[in-house]
């Protein structure tokens, strides 16, 4: 019924007008594209170690480490992301010296947020791996760091990559949230426009085909990535 | 060269062990065997510190594995250790499971751990399954290729924990003829079995543990045809 009323109303020439507006945005949307998977690459690489290393804490056997990665977790996943954004941008200067850009800021809470997910998964990936394995290399004379690197997370990695590249997705479509604090992403290049131009309806269904050849580009990635880690 | 005393373990509550006294020639072949759950694997486990002895020492050529000053890791390389399960690397070759430690821990070179890998492989019995992953391989070749792994340290000595029970029947004299050419070499080695037939015909000595302790030992003519302990009469008349 609706539809059927819409493809009434518009009309041929309502169509190529809205193709042209889609058009003339490409280029600063292009712009908040690019912002947006820089800001992605550089957290999810940091995000990657945080989880990396904060997992293997979880699974060590001392207390404190252990400790350390539990707290990390649970505040980071019991708070709302936009709240650590506030938080790091404006809560952390107004109470230390501390002041920091927005790219920076951004950067920062993606990246923690996108850690303490990841930590889980490490910690659940190699926690997956059959302790005989651990074993077998610690027998042979390697040490624990050695046979993480060489026997444990090889198998480990392979497992988490669904689960990895799920988080990935998530935190690509998080960084729209940075808008709020003023950088110059793709959600807030098509804010930007559409505030002077009032084509809202264009621009955002622009805005969504970017955020999804994003998301769509990650995920022929990992399919190709799962593939050849198959073969070997 | 090995001489363990007073090696106690006790996990929680529960001691597993309670007071072990054992020595070990070297080329000596002994044989542990005993019931379920009596402490046989723990015991071979806290000989490279794959648990962590709560009381006693544990000399390997002189050295004391339990003192935290020596290196574990290097102490290791001249343990060799073939667990029940196999445990060999999913991911890696059999061929390059053989080589990884050698190369990185030994200074082998590539071709150098090629070559040893090759011919330990020959002498377990499959040089043609070089290039094959472990899921590929049966159970019993699976344990050789574990055997040629631990091998590849050129340990001088080596532990068993019950090598053939997680084997088809079939597979298990493959298994205990590599072991047994190994015996011949000259190997040290500690073999904790229920094969009571391989012990026998192998072992230099063998002990019986029950309960955490050593209940009897001695050579296995006599320990199997005339045991002097009523707790080793009672179990072997239920296995033999
Ligand atoms: N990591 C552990 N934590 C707690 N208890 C353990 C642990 N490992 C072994 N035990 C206990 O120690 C006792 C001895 O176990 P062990 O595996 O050494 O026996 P075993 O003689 O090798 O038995 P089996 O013939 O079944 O292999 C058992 O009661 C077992 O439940
Ligand atoms: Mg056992």
């Amino acid at each position: 019924m609706i539809t059927h009323t819409v493809t009434k109303t518009i009309k041929e020439e309502t169509v190529i007008e809205s193709l042209q507006i889609m058009i003339d945005a490409l280029p600063v949307l292009l712009q908040g594209m690019w912002l947006t998977v820089l800001i992605t690459v550089i957290s999810l690489a940091i995000a990657l170690v945080i989880g990396l290393v904060l997992g293997i804490f979880s699974i060590t056997q001392n207390k404190i480490l252990r400790g350390i990665s539990t707290f990390y977790v649970d505040a980071i996943r019991g708070t709302p992301i936009l709240v650590q954004i506030l938080f790091i941008y404006f809560g952390l200067p107004a109470a230390t010296d501390l002041s920091l850009n927005a790219f920076t800021a951004g950067i920062i809470a993606i990246s923690i947020n996108a850690g303490a997910y990841l930590v889980e998964i490490f910690r659940a990936g190699i926690n997956s791996i059959d302790k005989g394995q651990m074993e077998a290399g610690r027998t042979l004379g390697f040490s624990y760091g050695e046979t993480m690197r060489l026997i444990i997370l090889p198998q480990a990695v392979k497992r988490m990559i669904p689960a990895i590249v799920n988080q990935f997705i998530v935190s690509i479509k998080d960084t729209s949230i940075l808008s709020v604090i003023g950088i110059a992403e793709l959600t807030m290049s098509g804010q930007s426009i559409y505030a002077n131009n009032f084509r809202a309806f264009e621009i955002l269904f622009m805005v969504g085909v970017l955020y999804f050849v994003i998301v769509y580009s990650l995920t022929l990635f990992a399919r190709w990535l799962e593939r050849r880690l198959d073969v070997a | 060269m090995i001489k363990i005393k007073n090696l106690k373990k006790s996990f929680g509550e529960l001691e597993v062990l309670k007071d072990m006294n054992v020595e070990v020639k070297p080329q000596e072949v002994v044989c542990v065997i005993g019931p379920s759950g009596s402490g046989k694997s723990t015991f071979l486990r806290c000989i490279n510190r794959l648990e962590e002895p709560t009381g006693g020492s544990i000399y390997i050529e002189g050295n004391d594995i339990t003192d935290p000053g020596n290196n574990i890791n290097e102490m290791r390389k001249n343990l060799g250790m073939v667990f029940q399960q196999f445990n060999l690397f999913p991911h890696m070759t059999v061929l390059q499971n053989i080589t990884t430690a050698p190369k990185r821990l030994n200074g082998k070179s590539q071709a150098e751990a090629d070559k040893l890998g090759k011919q330990l492989l020959e002498k377990v019995g499959l040089a043609d399954k070089a290039d094959v992953y472990p899921d590929n391989l049966s159970g019993g070749q699976k344990q050789r290729a574990a055997i040629a792994r631990a091998l590849a340290m050129e340990p001088s000595i080596m532990l068993f924990d019950e090598p053939t029970s997680a084997l088809d029947p079939e597979m298990v004299g493959d298994v205990l003829e590599v072991m047994k050419s190994l015996a011949k070499e000259g190997m040290t080695m500690i073999i904790v079995t229920h094969e009571m037939g391989f012990a026998r015909e192998v072992a230099d000595r063998v002990i019986f543990m029950d309960g955490g302790y050593i209940v009897e030992e001695g050579n296995p003519q006599d320990l199997f045809d005339n045991p002097q302990e009523k707790r080793t009469q009672d179990f072997l008349s239920k296995v033999l």
